[in-house]
């Protein structure tokens, strides 16, 4: 079999493989070029793991070929922090809300939610729902998700409390009740009416928020 | 400075590694290592004829190729059956590579090991395997009722039956007492099969150190050191010959607490025999049709009540559907069996199962494992029951809740640790309590008014269990304090995704008084920890939780006994506070633990300055004694168990609002409440997330997953584009509260909590939508189109 030679920009470094014209993008960068932050989970596009930015847009690497990868752009999950690495606001969200438990399709978040807060700085609920629908996680039930991704927004937005940059290392908000409290808001009544009527996904404010 | 400490919310110390990329998952590692492939039966039930792999020869970049025949006698053996019981009267598990009959659609037949993992596959496809195929049994029913054998010699397809009575205070049998109540009802249910489904499948990359003759295997396992002892049994190496890693492990949530599988047992193998490194990773379609699946049960139920709803006997008959084998015994029915009564008082429970082989990949335990089939069971039998006496759902529960000051409670029943399934603590109607003032119970009707009058459909549904956690036999920790002040902590037990080395680190920086900061923890590694079960049954937090504890208790003794000497106090007058162990209200007077630590170490060599205070001219504190008195050891360490007498058990009860839509019968969940009691939280913020994920699978098992096999043993849905997960969009937002009723078992007074959040979503979703459609729901899951035929049915 005749390899192709391929030349990518990934994280801003150039970089040649030799490659079978049958090999994945995700393979080339997992192991040509020994990024192995992206992550394979299906193998036929429908999980988002292996989703990285090809000249800016997310795409699945498992469903791409490194030979038409050639020239492009490419930022995967290590290509995120800042150079000193300083975490972005989307990691560092990610750590602050607990949005990550085994961590396997965290770097197809990163990248998906990157991409949509650039495109999106302020994503209504919906279109955050939206920009998520195409990830799966198994772990985290999606709701510290969301969290991370409004959290990301503020960062971005520069909304953030004063606290330090780089990784959070304080006791972190929780995303439910932590105490021995069951209130979730007057439930029933006109707001629980209004809540129930209109929420249907993961939106809103968590229950804990409020109680807390 | 803050040492913050048991309980707090802490951000995972795990996250800066997981969220840059440098995780490393069992495929991230081996680069180079050669890489293996299978060819898997396409037939649910065949004989082999032939196997032909002359046009696989001539493919470049192959290594080897491997059929059962070129196995020595241990490795090709049938695999372990991992958990005998008495019952198990037909207990059979698979070979790592089939010998002459394949039993279900993607048995392992031939291995091929290549350059990579491409031409590895172009092998496996110029093979050719002739089969002989023979009727498939798909179904526990027909299992039962069918003259064809999944295995020759286990008549009717049973490989195990057992049946537990516990007679009502008065003495009568279950089926006595049903007789005699005032009012029974009798019933079915049924529920499909569903998988654990981590993100990251199965994997194993094993390098052989010839020179050495010793084996380093990297597991993607939720058990390391049981791996380890199987794989050197299995490959006759002595076991301090073998190390077994778990790395970051892309989720378990059962699949992977099975062991050893073919490919942990030939990936070994194969490394050792050809002296080369070799690795396996698991594609998502084998892992559909190669590795584990669960919940296929069909239940038959009598239930005799009187008129306040309380339940006087309860007669349960379950059909287990165990697919091909059983490597993990039968503890999935034993669970479903013994959890069943949940929270309540049962007057006379008599349980019965048979676990049926069919022609399917084999069940293994799945979050929660036989107690979402259980908890539907019992909490369908009491929605029944309201239904019949027209009474609230929430009152039939209360008529038989245990009450708080009944615990200890004992069920009468032999769990599945093999021990008195008895009831440690808990308070059930508060629970309910807070679940009906989280969702607004009482005020449903008005909601459902409102919703009425715009045309919309909802309905409001609960559900109750109770979770038996923290399974022994054992867990230990091993604690250790070097001379620059770090604490090493390690355990043997396994991650997956559950946060161990930051609660871990919590409990550790808790009891020694140090800053977290300051504390490591390796879990998973036998390198570190050669003694542990393995991460199942929601154990982690419960076991090593506490038998790091009290490895941290020796430890601090032993640091107090030595800085009393050189602070010349009393060890009862010190503290450890930030690192330092102090006289308590003296200030100044102290020293601190990196110290102690260089103290506990009587050296000759001083490799650093600090070292040489622990030399023998440094001015030892006594000429006249050893320099390790007697009954120390050297070092600032030490090492504990925890093994519990038996099982604490959590509880929790969820309530969900759903809508259904009038015309495409579509379901959704429009509110979701759960109230949790798992004792004491060690990071509340990851007690919640483990909810959180438990839900979301609940949901998927309610509403969209399933095993679609058809009649032929085909997984007709063997993809994610066709068995279907949640995304965010699919799950709702759960809202969320916490009850505490410690455990008096364990020294944290903790309880697990990974498998709560799966464990009655079913129920609570098939009352909701019972509720809201007023048409009974028996099965689950259940889509749109399957409501949608029941609602023509019932006309």
């Amino acid at each position: 079999m005749t390899n192709i030679a391929v030349t990518l920009t990934v994280n801003g470094v150039v970089r040649r493989a030799e490659v079978p014209g049958r090999r994945l993008l995700s393979d080339c960068l997992r192991h040509d070029l020994g990024l192995t932050g992206t992550h394979v989970g299906c193998e036929h596009g429908v999980c988002g793991c292996c989703t990285v930015l090809l000249d800016g847009e997310p795409v699945r690497s498992c469903l791409t070929l490194a030979a038409t990868a050639d020239g492009h752009e490419i930022t995967t999950v290590e290509g995120l922090a800042g150079p000193d690495g300083e975490p972005s606001p989307v990691q560092r969200a990610f750590a602050e809300c607990h949005g990550l438990q085994c961590g396997f399709c965290t770097p197809g978040f990163l990248c998906t939610v990157t991409a949509l807060l650039r495109d999106n700085p302020a994503p209504s609920e919906e279109e955050v729902l939206e920009g998520l629908s195409g990830n799966l996680c198994r772990c985290t039930g999606y709701q510290n998700i969301v969290r991370s991704v409004r959290r990301a927004a503020e960062l971005i937005a520069g909304e953030d409390d004063g606290g330090p940059a780089g990784w959070p290392s304080g006791p972190v908000r929780t995303s439910g009740d932590a105490e021995d409290t069951g209130h979730a808001g007057p439930a029933g009544d006109a707001e629980g009416a209004g809540r129930a009527g209109i929420a249907g996904g993961a939106t809103g404010e968590r229950a804990g928020a409020e109680g807390a | 400075m803050t040492t913050r400490l048991f309980g707090e919310p802490v951000p995972r110390r795990e996250d800066p590694r997981l969220l840059t990329g440098r995780g490393r998952y069992l495929d991230d590692l081996g680069a180079g290592a050669l890489e293996a492939a299978f060819v898997r039966s396409p037939h649910a039930h065949a004989r082999i004829l032939d196997i032909d792999v002359s046009a696989a020869i001539e493919v470049e970049g192959l290594v080897a190729i491997y059929t059962w025949e070129d196995l020595p006698e241990e490795v090709g053996a049938p695999l372990p059956l991992l958990i005998p019981h008495p019952a198990l009267t037909h207990g059979r598990t698979a070979r790592p590579l089939a010998r002459d009959v394949v039993r279900h659609v993607g048995e392992p037949v031939v291995m091929v090991v290549a350059r990579d993992r491409y031409l590895a596959e172009d092998a496996c496809a110029l093979i050719r395997v002739d089969y002989e195929p023979a009727e498939a049994v798909v179904g526990v029913e027909t299992a039962t009722r069918s003259a064809r054998l999944v295995h020759d010699d286990v008549p009717g397809n049973v490989g195990a039956h057992l049946v537990q009575e516990v007679p009502s205070a008065a003495g009568l049998g279950a089926r006595e007492a049903i007789d005699a109540a005032p009012h029974t009802l009798s019933f079915r249910l049924d529920i499909e099969r569903s998988a654990s489904m981590p993100l990251e499948g199965r994997g194993v990359y094993a390098r052989w150190d010839a020179d050495d003759r010793s084996l380093r295997i990297y597991s993607s396992t939720q058990t390391s050191t049981s791996v380890r002892m199987a794989v050197a049994a299995r490959l006759g190496l002595p076991l301090t010959k073998v190390e077994v890693i778990a790395p970051d492990v892309g989720g378990g949530f059962g699949v992977k607490i099975v062991h050893p599988w073919p490919e942990e047992v030939l990936v070994p193998w194969a490394a050792m025999l050809l002296g080369r490194e070799v690795k396996w990773t698991e594609d998502r379609r084998e892992h559909f049709v190669s590795s584990a699946h669960e919940r296929a049960q069909v239940q038959h139920v009598r239930v005799g009540f009187d008129d306040a709803g309380r339940v006087l006997g309860l007669d349960v008959t379950i059909l287990h559907d165990h697919g091909a084998y059983t490597p993990y015994g039968i503890i999935v029915p034993i669970i479903t069996a013994t959890q069943l009564p949940g929270p309540y008082r049962i007057g006379a429970y008599r349980v019965e199962f048979s676990s049926v082989y069919t022609n399917t990949v084999q069940v293994t335990p799945y979050r929660g494992a036989g107690r979402p089939q259980a908890a539907f069971c019992m909490e369908r039998t009491m929605d029944r029951i309201a239904a019949h006496l027209g009474l609230d759902r929430t009152a039939v529960r209360e008529a038989n809740f245990i009450q708080p000051d009944e615990f200890p409670y004992d069920q009468g029943l032999t769990f599945q640790d093999g021990r008195p399934l008895i009831y440690d603590s808990g308070d059930y109607p508060e629970s309910l309590r807070m679940l009906k003032e989280l969702i607004g119970w009482d005020s449903f009707g008005e909601l459902r008014a409102r919703a009425a009058a715009e045309g919309r459909r909802l309905g409001i549904g609960l559900g109750c269990y109770v979770e038996g956690t923290g399974v022994g036999p054992y867990e230990g920790g091993h604690v250790q304090i070097t001379s620059d002040g770090r604490v090493h902590v390690s355990t043997g037990l396994t991650s997956q995704g559950q946060g161990h080395e930051t609660a871990f680190a919590q409990i550790a920086a808790a009891e020694l008084g140090v800053p977290l900061e300051r504390v490591s923890v390796v879990t998973g590694d036998t390198r570190r920890f050669g003694y542990a079960v393995g991460t199942f049954a929601s154990r982690a937090a419960v076991m090593s939780g506490n038998a790091i504890a009290l490895a941290c208790r020796r430890v601090r003794e032993k640091a107090l006994r030595i800085a009393a000497d050189a602070l010349e106090a009393d060890p009862g007058d010190l503290e450890i506070v930030d690192g330092e162990v102090r006289v308590a209200g003296t200030p100044g007077v102290a020293v601190p633990l990196a110290t102690v630590a260089v103290l506990a170490n009587p050296l000759r060599y001083a490799f650093d300055a600090e070292a040489a205070r622990a030399t023998q001219f440094a001015g030892t504190p006594s000429p006249d004694r050893p320099p390790v008195a007697e009954g120390e050891e050297p070092g600032l360490e030490g090492r504990d168990y925890y093994s519990p007498v038996r099982s604490t058990f959590a509880s929790g009860m969820h309530a969900a609002i759903v809508e259904t839509d009038p015309l495409t019968a579509e379901i959704r969940v429009l509110r979701y409440a759960v109230v949790h009691d798992c004792g004491n939280l060690v990071n509340p913020m990851i007690v919640e997330g483990q909810i959180h994920g438990g839900v979301a699978q609940g949901v998927g098992g309610a509403l969209y997953e399933r095993m679609v096999y058809d009649e032929h043993g085909q997984l007709l849905n063997a993809s994610f584009m066709d068995f279907l997960m949640p995304y965010v969009t699919e799950v709702p937002r759960i809202e969320t509260a916490h009850l505490r009723t410690p455990s008096p078992l364990n020294p944290l007074g903790i309880k697990g909590a990974g498998e709560a959040g799966v464990i009655p979503v079913s129920a609570v979703i098939a009352s909701a939508v019972e509720d809201a459609e007023g048409i009974r729901i028996d099965r689950m899951p259940i889509s749109p189109s399957e409501l949608f035929d029941l609602r023509r049915a019932a006309g």
